[in-house]
């Protein structure tokens, strides 16, 4: 089945929910930055990416979302779901590698991403392969310097087949990404680099889309601006839910708003 | 090396796909590489990490590639790249590193390269090659072109006597017989001892062996270098390269725990930087106790 033609069955409280319920069961965090990034990595999942193409999760603290978007697409059964984080699983904290065609990198420390991705994109452009590489990674992730190593290679070797998306949610592990590293104005940093940028609301399948159309020759960069822990009111804009684990209230209360 | 490196690649490129990545570096010497591999040639500019990572990722989707720079710029400054993006998914990616040891001499320990394969054989999936003689350089690309894993190649430069005929390569190779003990060497050093130690009595000398193919297994040791071990009783082992994790640790480790540990054993090592003076390679060498009028006198 195509993109295309493929139905949006999960909605994305629905997803959210089958998120949280997988961290609720599994008493692990991370659950933050797995909700801002959810609506991206469920719309490119469902309705973007195709065989042809790879999703790079740079940000692998998001292994969360991932394992959900594949689930919504079918390509993990909700029983392997419930193994999240427990032992013998093949669903870590972060993404490990050699078992699902999908997950093609182990990643979890920040700034590998985007240098793989630009790898498999000139791979593809080397042996006349087809197919667009989406790289995800976070905004305070671009504190890393190999993150602009990869930026000015990707300019350089005119890599159309990239698309970098930033999870914009202004947090990071241990304060605002403007407290630890006046890292805004991030737009034009990356234009500075000469990607080709554009800002949108990161929780809009329609701006996302727009933003995917009508690219140049040159990579393209899109700042997905989030709010971390997106749809959960208690959790929206809070830094100490990039560890926290729900409670039984906390989590009846998520999912009450959901209305899951 | 480095010339026979590029000769090899250019032969290697003719035969099969693959993509080589250089650290900007390369001039007068890569340029033939260049004219042949075309688009497939990259300079990947003075990003090391950046330049593995993009090795991995054309690696992952089944292109073969070729990482290359001076030996610490390959190894220690993107270690992490090569230890998660590489060695992790077991990828078909080969770096290469120019200058290994002291090979950089005078240009300072940053340019050096003393704890590189030991470091590298600890990786999951890592093959590391070291060459002694130009005349390795060709049949150890193909072996590392032939396998889809990982792989270390640290280049230095060739020190085989002039007329030197040497036995066919092979990652262990007895170069002359003796009586004093087993001498295993590791890296070009062992031009210089077979220099010298071509010139004395085998009376007075000891077998002298090259290994070139790391991490060493018991498996892969040739019977008769096990033989001679054990019938002259002593084994040194001379290379460029701390003790830490080097050739010497790996052949006691694995001689101890097959209970065949010989009576006498002297490692010849780097240590670093003892004096805090600089020069050439023979001169850290010599400061070291690795060169081979020192390794020699002592294994009478």
């Amino acid at each position: 089945m195509t993109p295309a033609t493929r139905p949006n069955a999960v909605t994305p409280a629905r997803a959210r929910a089958r998120l949280l319920q997988m961290h609720y069961e599994a008493k692990v965090g991370h659950i933050g930055g797995n909700l801002s990034a959810l609506d991206a990595m469920l719309h490119l999942h469902t309705q973007v990416i195709g065989e042809n193409d790879v999703f790079v999760l740079s940000k692998g603290h998001s292994a969360g979302a991932l394992y959900i978007a594949l689930w919504a697409i079918g390509e993990i059964a909700d029983d392997e779901l419930a193994s999240f984080h427990k032992d013998n699983t093949r669903l870590g904290g972060h993404p490990v590698a050699h078992w699902h065609k999908r997950i093609v990198f182990a990643t979890g420390s920040l700034g590998h991403g985007l240098g793989l991705a630009a790898g498999v994109a000139l791979g593809k452009r080397l042996r006349g392969e087809s197919g667009t590489v989406y790289c995800l990674l976070s905004d305070g992730e671009c504190e890393e310097g190999s993150i602009w190593e990869a930026a000015m290679f990707a300019r350089h070797q005119k890599l159309a087949n990239l698309v970098v998306l930033v999870d914009a949610n202004g947090l990071q592990g241990f304060g605002s990404t403007a407290e630890v590293a006046s890292l805004e104005p991030l737009a034009p940093k990356f234009a500075g680099f000469g990607l080709d940028t554009i800002e949108i609301d990161g929780h809009s399948p329609g701006a996302l889309d727009a933003a995917l159309a009508g690219r140049s020759d040159a990579p393209r960069v899109i700042l997905l601006r989030t709010i971390k822990g997106k749809g959960v009111s208690f959790m929206e804009g809070r830094m100490e839910w990039h560890y926290l684990a729900l409670n039984d209230d906390q989590y009846r209360a998520a999912l009450t708003e959901l209305g899951a | 090396m480095r010339n026979a490196f590029c000769a090899a690649l250019v032969t290697l490129s003719a035969e099969r796909q693959f993509a080589f990545l250089t650290g900007d570096l390369g001039f007068m010497a890569l340029e033939p590489l260049q004219a042949a591999m075309g688009d497939r040639f990259i300079n990947a500019g003075v990003a090391e990490q950046n330049m593995v990572s993009v090795a991995a990722g054309m690696a992952s989707g089944g292109l073969q590639s070729w990482a290359y720079s001076i030996a610490p710029f390959v190894y220690a400054r993107p270690f992490e790249q090569i230890r998660n993006d590489v060695c992790l998914h077991d990828l078909n990616v080969k770096l290469v590193a120019n200058g290994g040891g002291y090979g950089y001499g005078v240009m300072g320990a940053t340019h050096h390269a003393i704890e590189d394969y030991g470091v590298m054989s600890a990786l999951q999936n890592m093959r590391v090659h070291v060459p002694a003689f130009a005349d390795d350089v060709e049949p150890i690309a193909a072996r590392m072109a032939a396998d889809p894993h990982p792989a270390y190649l640290r280049l230095g430069r060739c020190e085989k006597p002039k007329d030197h005929v040497l036995p066919e390569y092979a990652p262990w190779r007895r170069l002359l017989s003796g009586t004093t003990g087993v001498l295993v060497v590791v890296g070009p050093g062992a031009g210089g001892v077979l220099a010298l130690a071509s010139s004395m009595p085998e009376a007075e000398r000891p077998d002298v062996w090259v290994a070139t193919q790391l991490p060493l297994a018991i498996e892969t040791m040739p019977l008769l270098l096990i033989e001679r071990i054990r019938t002259t009783g002593a084994l040194f082992v001379l290379e460029e390269h701390v003790a830490q994790g080097g050739a010497g640790q790996m052949l006691a480790h694995l001689l101890l725990v097959n209970g065949m540990a010989p009576r006498r054993f002297e490692h010849f090592h780097a240590h670093g930087y003892r004096s805090g003076r600089y020069g050439s390679q023979g001169f850290h060498r010599t400061e070291n106790g690795i060169d081979a009028a020192t390794v020699l006198a002592a294994t009478v």
